[in-house]
């Protein structure tokens, strides 16, 4: 059953299987296009293995030439003004960016499954708030938000790197349109064995969105990795702010310029890398998952 | 008793799941929105009570704010027709382009177009203010004069007249995100059959296939693409100070909506002002997404 249901939503109709003189066309634009675009990323990469001369070289060199890790070494053998070892930020965005990830696939899905399976009165409409909700601009609200953080008691507290990110009408959006994929008769014949919600979601929905699921875990991991609303606004105290804050002050913190390029290329490099390794792993399960991602 | 069972579970009320998601949607969407909407007919300088001041907020915000009407307002019509809309028809033409090559290829330049979405706004402002450096050690700077193009460096991110193509060009570059996914994504599972119909029907070049064919069979995801894309314009409208690092940017050449808010917000603490720039922030989306639904929502 799992096996048909797979294949019912990974099946494809265009995109050429071989290689043909046709796409000539199309590569003689994409190609450049291409490396544009992936110039600037080859640039973190190249930047932080630079030794401080070839940062500042003048005439400046895109390509490193002597490739050290010096300014890793620097950058982990830093510490902020407030004293706090650089590996403490590190450690503050790995948590947060971990637990709002498992969070916000545990509420969406919940609430996913429940807005696609479930019949009650309200479901279109909530449906519906929630689609319009997609529109949300957190920045256009930033500063009721703010309130609104010192008003629950979160400001200044660990949770405020985590909780407001879990409001991801996007992520509830995306597992709601595939869930309404999943045929109602394996769910029924779920119910008919006497499985309970938990057991349902557990067994049945969580094995079955793993495409979406990926989607999600890249939206909030990127979102969460690069997040520095919380570090900025709502938290004081030096010790519970993230990675990104951290990289975003250095550049202006050590005073010397020169030191602090290198640091800051490498610290770059490690802001990025994640975000990409994590999308190169899971981008085949993207696709499948977007396929289902339209507004009806 | 079988059917008994089943009646019940299946009547399990969905509360419990809706639940923890319903409680943070209502704590950090609704009730600032409302609040936003509350403050606006304010005065609020956070610390006195905010005092109820009916439209003034409004009324000076269209008729007395230079900055406002000056500098923020053209530019962010041309920030959301360059990001917004140029950036939506840039994400289709690459989706399409890409559908046309073969699987192996078009992965690695999917992975290449979606990168750049994922630096956020710290690394966006790390990356290009090197390469936008305003001195001859940039490396555009330094390109341009070896070239013969220019002979005095330029001030990219400190100039009125180079800071907002500047921002249009990193915002493109950036914009290519999920929105473009999910277009690619439909294109490429459009059913083969109907090409091979249309061409029976009479659609001759690859052109009419789209207008006809492709898009048609993509509304959804182009009305997905078209809601993240003006999403992803007015969430990323910071670039501005993240390049220039500085708010107000200079002269305000890059200051848009969003860096308004801030601005009066967090800066010059008048938060009811602040709030009222927000709620026509919103009522711009609601209304650009009102027009992206009138052109691609499938008509029952």
């Amino acid at each position: 059953m799992k096996r048909i249901f797979k294949n019912r939503i990974t099946e494809n109709g265009l995109n050429p299987t071989h290689f043909h003189t046709g796409q000539l066309k199309i590569l003689a634009y994409m190609v450049p296009i291409c490396v544009v675009m992936a110039l600037p990323i080859v640039f973190i990469i190249m930047n932080a293995f630079k030794p401080i001369d070839e940062l500042f070289a003048y005439p400046p060199r895109f390509y490193v030439k002597n490739p050290t890790l010096q300014n890793f070494s620097d950058l982990f053998s830093l510490t902020s003004q407030t004293n706090i070892p650089m590996s403490r930020y590190l450690i503050n965005s790995i948590v947060s960016t971990f637990l709002t990830v498992f969070l916000t696939i545990v509420f969406s899905a919940s609430a996913g499954f429940a807005l696609s399976k479930k019949r009650f009165k309200l479901r279109s409409t909530l449906f519906k708030i929630n689609q319009t909700a997609l529109m949300f601009v957190p920045v256009a609200v930033q500063i009721p938000r703010y309130f609104v953080i010192v008003y629950t008691g979160l400001s200044d507290s660990f949770w405020s790197n985590i909780i407001p990110l879990l409001a991801a009408p996007t992520c509830v959006f995306l597992l709601k349109q595939f869930i309404d994929q999943i045929p109602d008769a394996l769910i029924e014949a779920a119910v008919i064995d006497g499985a309970g919600d938990f057991t349902i979601m557990r067994r049945i929905i969580f094995p079955l969105i793993r495409s979406p699921l990926s989607t999600v875990a890249i939206i909030t991991f990127q979102t969460a990795w690069n997040s520095v609303e919380a570090s900025t606004f709502y938290i004081n105290d030096d010790s519970i702010k993230n990675f990104a804050f951290y990289v975003s002050t250095l550049s202006n913190q050590s005073g010397n310029v020169v030191a602090g390029a290198g640091v800051s290329a490498a610290a770059t490099l490690i802001m990025f890398l994640p975000n990409l390794l994590l999308f190169i792993f899971l981008q085949s399960r993207v696709m499948n998952s977007m396929v289902h991602s339209g507004i009806k | 008793m079988r059917k008994n069972n089943k009646i019940r579970k299946i009547k399990q009320p969905p509360w419990l799941l809706l639940t923890p998601y319903a409680v943070i949607f209502i704590i950090f969407i609704i009730i600032p929105v409302s609040a936003a909407i509350l403050l606006s007919f304010t005065y609020f300088n956070t610390i006195e009570p905010p005092s109820f001041v009916g439209l003034r907020n409004y009324i000076d915000l269209f008729t007395s704010d230079t900055t406002f009407l000056q500098y923020v307002l053209p530019n962010t019509i041309a920030y959301a027709c360059f990001v917004g809309a140029g950036g939506y028809i840039l994400s289709f033409f690459l989706a399409w382009s890409l559908s046309q090559l073969t699987h192996r290829v078009r992965t690695v330049m999917t992975i290449i177009i979606y990168s750049p979405s994922m630096t956020g706004g710290i690394l966006i402002s790390k990356i290009w203010t090197v390469v936008f450096d305003g001195s001859e050690t940039g490396y555009l700077n330094y390109l341009l004069m070896d070239w013969g193009i220019i002979s005095e460096p330029i001030k990219w991110l400190q100039s009125s007249e180079w800071l907002l193509p500047v921002m249009i060009i990193v915002a493109l570059w950036s914009s290519m995100g999920v929105g473009f996914l999910s277009i690619f994504s439909g294109i490429t599972n459009v059913n083969k059959e109907l090409y091979e119909a249309a061409r029976v029907d009479g659609v001759k070049n690859r052109w009419q296939e789209i207008i006809y064919v492709t898009i048609p069979s993509i509304m959804p995801q182009m009305l997905f693409g078209a809601v993240m894309t003006i999403v992803n314009t007015f969430q990323t409208s910071g670039v501005g100070v993240a390049l220039s690092g500085s708010n107000p940017t200079p002269n305000y050449a890059g200051q848009l909506i969003g860096t308004h808010i801030e601005d009066y917000g967090f800066i010059r603490y008048e938060m009811g002002y602040a709030a009222a720039v927000s709620v026509v922030l919103l009522i711009f989306i609601k209304f650009m997404s009102a027009g992206a639904n009138k052109l691609f929502a499938e008509k029952d």
